[in-house]
């Protein structure tokens, strides 16, 4: 695509982002430190991809999650919040732990979509140790299978208190 | 012992920590806008920043006094380059010299030092981003001596702050062929130095693709600020030294209230469009392949040659 044409498609288009939904109650517990700034490491543990498919669009141009001051990062070691999709898989179950233990304090495990918070359809599979909860300490879940990129936008701001 | 240069520097390097944070800020702001997006605001890289302060800093088991030595060192070489490079003013200091070589110096300790802090933990990544930001360094450090020494020609002095002071002297210099091949081949130096597009994407989180990314990937905490801030100093104080050449307008040349309130806010405007104007470029660039880094890199090096030639040529003429 030429640059003119970029530049049409920028002004044609213009700003794509809806506007903000009314603020979430604050999570009770929250670290204060976290006032309007989360970077979030995300983990799948095995997830069917429905929850990452989601995640990318709480991120995109539409919902705009960075306008809270959230963004993903590349290593545990710069997040706050460790964000686990997916049932926890015997093989994803050392990673994960280690994952949260690399996190620096304060710190919040979030359990994201059904299988994280309880096995989802996956419950009783033979490669399968737990949900999310039983390996490491979770402070926070989203429901659905998965969950809509509303429900992930309104998780993190009440993370965040934007 | 004169006061007045030291005043100045001090001015220069609170002015800088106070727009560093801001002007990283409106980059990302001016990126989201054009990607059609609201935008975190531009005070998000200072809540970032003032969060990672008050992290407990997560070190990896087996780590060097490197890992909390480093980043205080990359810091203090930023402040360094700010307190050198003409931003505010163009008064030199008599004993340090604002010398171009001294410049490039400075901003090498800080290049090794980021390194040196990725090498440290010995993860792979780490190490990957290390060699790859020398091999950049290696390229791109001859580029800025070579065309400042352009500019630096016809004046028979390679102190920065006369160099200016000239530009300001003469505005028509800044339109002859030297001063303009010189300009761009350090604009292209300085966008490689910092690690921006398109030899780096500051954004990615793809691991192979990292250059600077990938050497703090192991630092938290306040490691981690003291990184990203001396980083952005870098940032701005390159960007502060092609401001200072290609709009010197407005640089206080005497120490007095007024010419230095002056300096200060043209410093933060001459910033700010630079900003403006590197992340407007940056969006519509792909990042390039590693490998073709060096032929873009020895393209400005190239330029900043036929500066040089250019400058003794009409220098004799």
């Amino acid at each position: 695509m030429s640059i003119r044409k970029v530049v049409q498609l920028m002004v044609g288009t213009g700003r794509v982002a809806e506007p903000a939904p009314q603020r979430p109650e604050p999570l009770p517990d929250r670290p204060a430190e976290l006032n309007g700034t989360v970077q979030i490491r995300h983990v799948d543990a095995g997830s069917c991809n429905g929850c990452e498919i989601e995640i990318a669009n709480a991120f995109g141009p539409v919902y705009d999650l960075e306008r809270y001051g959230a963004r993903l990062v590349a290593s545990p070691r710069h997040a706050d919040v460790v964000l686990v999709t997916g049932v926890v898989t015997h093989n994803m179950q050392e990673p994960l732990r280690r994952t949260v233990e690399a996190t620096p304090r304060p710190r919040l495990v979030i359990a994201m979509g059904d299988c994280a918070r309880n096995c989802g359809i996956f419950a009783n599979c033979y490669g399968v140790v737990g949900a999310v909860s039983d390996v490491v300490e979770v402070d926070l879940e989203i429901p659905g299978c998965p969950p809509t990129p509303d429900a992930i936008v309104r998780a993190l701001r009440s993370v965040t208190g934007t | 012992m004169n006061v007045a240069p030291a005043l100045l520097a001090l001015i220069q390097v609170m002015a800088m920590i106070a727009f560093t944070p801001l002007l990283v800020g409106i980059m990302r702001q001016v990126r989201s806008l054009l990607e059609g997006r609201v935008g975190a605001g531009v005070g998000q890289p200072w809540r970032d920043l003032r969060k990672l302060m008050r992290k407990e800093p997560l070190r990896a088991p087996g780590i060097s006094w490197i890992q909390a030595v480093g980043p205080i060192v990359l810091v203090v070489s930023s402040l360094i380059l700010c307190a050198l490079i003409p931003l505010v003013g163009t008064i030199a200091f008599p004993g340090l010299p604002d010398d171009l070589f001294v410049v490039v110096g400075v901003l090498l300790i800080g290049t090794v030092a980021l390194a040196l802090v990725g090498l440290d933990a010995g993860s792979a990544f780490g190490g990957m981003g290390s060699s790859r930001h020398m091999t950049i360094a290696a390229l791109v450090e001859p580029t800025v001596l070579v065309s400042i020494y352009a500019l630096s020609v016809p004046i028979g002095s390679s102190a920065l702050s006369r160099i200016v002071n000239q530009r300001i002297a003469e505005p028509a210099t800044m339109a002859a062929p030297v001063s303009l091949l010189a300009m761009v081949s350090l604009a292209i130096a300085v966008v490689a130095e910092t690690s921006r597009m398109p030899v780096d994407n500051p954004s990615t989180h793809l691991e192979l693709t990292m250059v600077h990314e990938a050497m703090v990937l192991e630092s938290s905490g306040r490691d981690l600020a003291w990184l990203e801030l001396g980083s952005w100093l870098r940032l701005s104080a390159m960007l502060g030294l092609i401001g200072a050449l290609a709009l010197p307008w407005g640089m206080a040349l005497e120490v007095a209230p007024l010419p230095l309130l002056v300096g200060v806010l043209t410093l933060g405007l001459r910033l700010a469009v630079l900003a403006m104007a590197l992340a407007t470029i940056e969006v519509f660039l792909a990042k390039l392949r590693l490998f073709r880094v060096p032929e873009l890199l020895a393209g400005s090096f190239v330029l900043a040659l036929l500066a040089v030639i250019t400058s003794y040529l009409t220098v004799t003429v």
